[in-house]
């Protein structure tokens, strides 16, 4: 029976200081430790969320740049494309202006050709005549001395002249 | 949450087969105890009481009965001394409050209750173990006053209320000072490393801690847990210190507070006042009225308010009667040597105790467990929001 009764001086003391305690824990140990673990597990999973976050900025990122890559490429081979076309543009446009300028010198040289020989067959024309003169005067010379020769030279002359 | 499931269901099992066992034990114990008696008479057994902790009993003191059951209530019991060994013991400080004043006095005064104390207002002798009477009074009283006659004047006694500084109060303050300094510590090591991996003791208790909050108070308290955390952490702590203390053979040690009637009682009355205190209308409502047809409530009403007291009453005994069962089996089995007489049973005692001890360190936590787990689902109970 003893065993059972509790004594009030073990009561008294039990009470006080298990009062003692909880108010002495909370305020030393409790409400620091509970913080501090609080604390610790929201900033590890703040860090956590954080490095989700990155991860996915990351992949966002690397997709973005892989687009960017891709349009680059696009873009590249665009600009690439339309240098070549216009070269070739370029290239025929010159081809063909070359071959227009060539025909036109081909046709100046050929008009000056002909002018030449136009000016080349004047010259020639008039040195013959110079000549032809130059030998009828011979001729008349010698065949002034003849009368008759001289007539039938004049009459052949001027029927010469009229076929001219 | 499958590794705590798991956890529960095997702590559950461990509960249910341990308490069997103890229980076993117990009655055999009991058994035991009661045949010793009975046949004691007949086969003497001369031996000193003191001779179970040390030697000079037997030369010192004349031939006398061992008494087992003497010797084990003695340790239950509390007492106004400390014994360490043989014939040293601590003496402790008296407190009395008596009609005429306080008196304070050591208790070495007694010298183990040969002698009678004069003290400022009365003369006082101290009764122990199975000697001391009954008394008509609730509570234990181990120091009476001595009338002039040199009798113990009883209606005297019951005048006088003891405060004193007993074994389990300075085991007590010993456990306190002890958890103080320890959680002092793991404070400091949450101050010193702030958001870093825990280390040393705090890495120890850090679990704990943690297993209390998410295990104990989360589950079963709801989301308005953290208001309960220090009691729940302070009650927790206390009864473990206080037990592991327990199992500890000497000194700081020894002492059977968690296994008294005292402390327990005002654990239990703690937890109901706490539950009580933060009870809110749904919890009221279901206890005056309940949802049964209205001519039920006559029977229904009281019934709800024993529930109010028989739910503390259960964790008071609880704790109560684990530790000193404990604490019983292992001074039964220790006994055995003093009741046989001989050295060649030691073996099998010591084996037995070291099993008792492991299942005991066991208990310590368990209990701890137990009591923080059913405080926390009152108070779970008594704050619960319906919506």
């Amino acid at each position: 029976m003893e065993l059972v009764t509790p004594s009030i001086g073990l009561v008294f003391w039990t009470a006080l200081a298990f009062i003692c305690l909880l108010i002495l824990l909370r305020k030393l140990a409790w409400k620091p430790i509970l913080g501090a673990i609080h604390d610790r597990e929201q900033s590890i999973d703040e860090a956590l969320n954080k490095a989700e976050l990155a991860k996915q900025e990351m992949t966002r990122l690397t997709a973005q740049n892989q687009d960017l890559m891709q349009q680059a490429r696009a873009e590249r081979d665009e600009i690439l494309k339309e240098a070549k076309t216009l070269k070739d543009g370029i290239l025929n446009e010159a081809k063909k202006q070359a071959q227009v300028e060539g025909a036109k010198l081909i046709e100046k040289a050929k008009i000056e050709i002909e002018n030449q020989k136009k000016v080349a067959l004047a010259e020639v024309k008039g040195q013959v005549s110079t000549l032809s003169l130059e030998i009828a005067e011979r001729i008349l010379r010698n065949q002034l001395d003849d009368k008759a020769k001289q007539e039938a030279l004049v009459a052949n002359l001027l029927k010469d002249v009229e076929l001219n | 949450m499958d590794c705590n499931q798991v956890f529960v269901l095997k702590v559950k099992k461990v509960i249910f087969v341990f308490t069997l066992l103890i229980a076993f034990l117990s009655i055999r114990n009991d058994t035991f105890a009661q045949v010793e008696s009975a046949v004691s008479p007949d086969s003497v057994v001369a031996e000193s009481a003191h001779a179970v902790s040390g030697e000079h009993g037997a030369t010192e003191h004349g031939e006398e009965k061992f008494e087992p059951t003497k010797v084990i209530m003695e340790h239950i019991a509390d007492s106004h001394v400390w014994h360490l060994w043989g014939h040293t013991s601590i003496p402790l400080p008296v407190i009395l409050y008596t009609s005429g004043g306080l008196e304070v006095f050591s208790s070495a005064n007694f010298h183990h209750g040969e002698h009678d104390y004069q003290g400022k207002y009365n003369k006082y002798r101290l009764v122990t173990g199975l000697k001391q009477s009954m008394t008509k009074d609730m509570f234990n009283k181990n120091i009476k006053v001595v009338g002039a006659d040199g009798q113990i004047d009883e209606a005297a006694s019951d005048t006088v209320i003891d405060f004193s500084i007993t074994k389990n109060v300075a085991a007590m303050f010993i456990a306190i000072a002890l958890i103080v300094i320890v959680f002092s510590a793991v404070a400091a090591g949450y101050k010193k490393r702030v958001g870093k991996a825990p280390k040393g003791l705090q890495s120890f208790f850090e679990p704990v801690i943690i297993f209390v909050r998410d295990d104990i108070a989360k589950p079963n308290i709801g989301h308005n847990y953290a208001k309960f955390m220090p009691y729940l952490l302070t009650i927790f702590f206390f009864i473990l210190f206080n037990n592991l203390l327990g199992l500890f053979p000497i000194f700081p040690g020894s002492a059977n507070v968690t296994g008294n009637i005292a402390l327990t009682f005002v654990m239990a009355t703690a937890t109901m006042l706490v539950v009580n205190l933060n009870g809110n209308k749904y919890y009221w409502k279901h206890i005056l009225t309940p949802d049964v047809p209205w001519w039920l409530y006559p029977i229904m009403i009281p019934v709800e308010l024993i529930g109010i007291i028989s739910k503390p009453f259960a964790l008071m005994v609880r704790l109560f009667a684990n530790i000193t069962a404990g604490h019983i089996i292992v001074l039964s089995l220790i006994s055995l040597i003093f009741i046989f007489k001989t050295l060649a049973i030691a073996p099998v005692s010591v084996a037995f105790v070291l099993f008792m001890d492991v299942l005991e360190l066991l208990v310590a936590f368990l209990q701890a467990f137990i009591f923080t787990l059913l405080s926390a689902l009152f108070i779970g109970m008594a704050v619960e929001e319906h919506h």
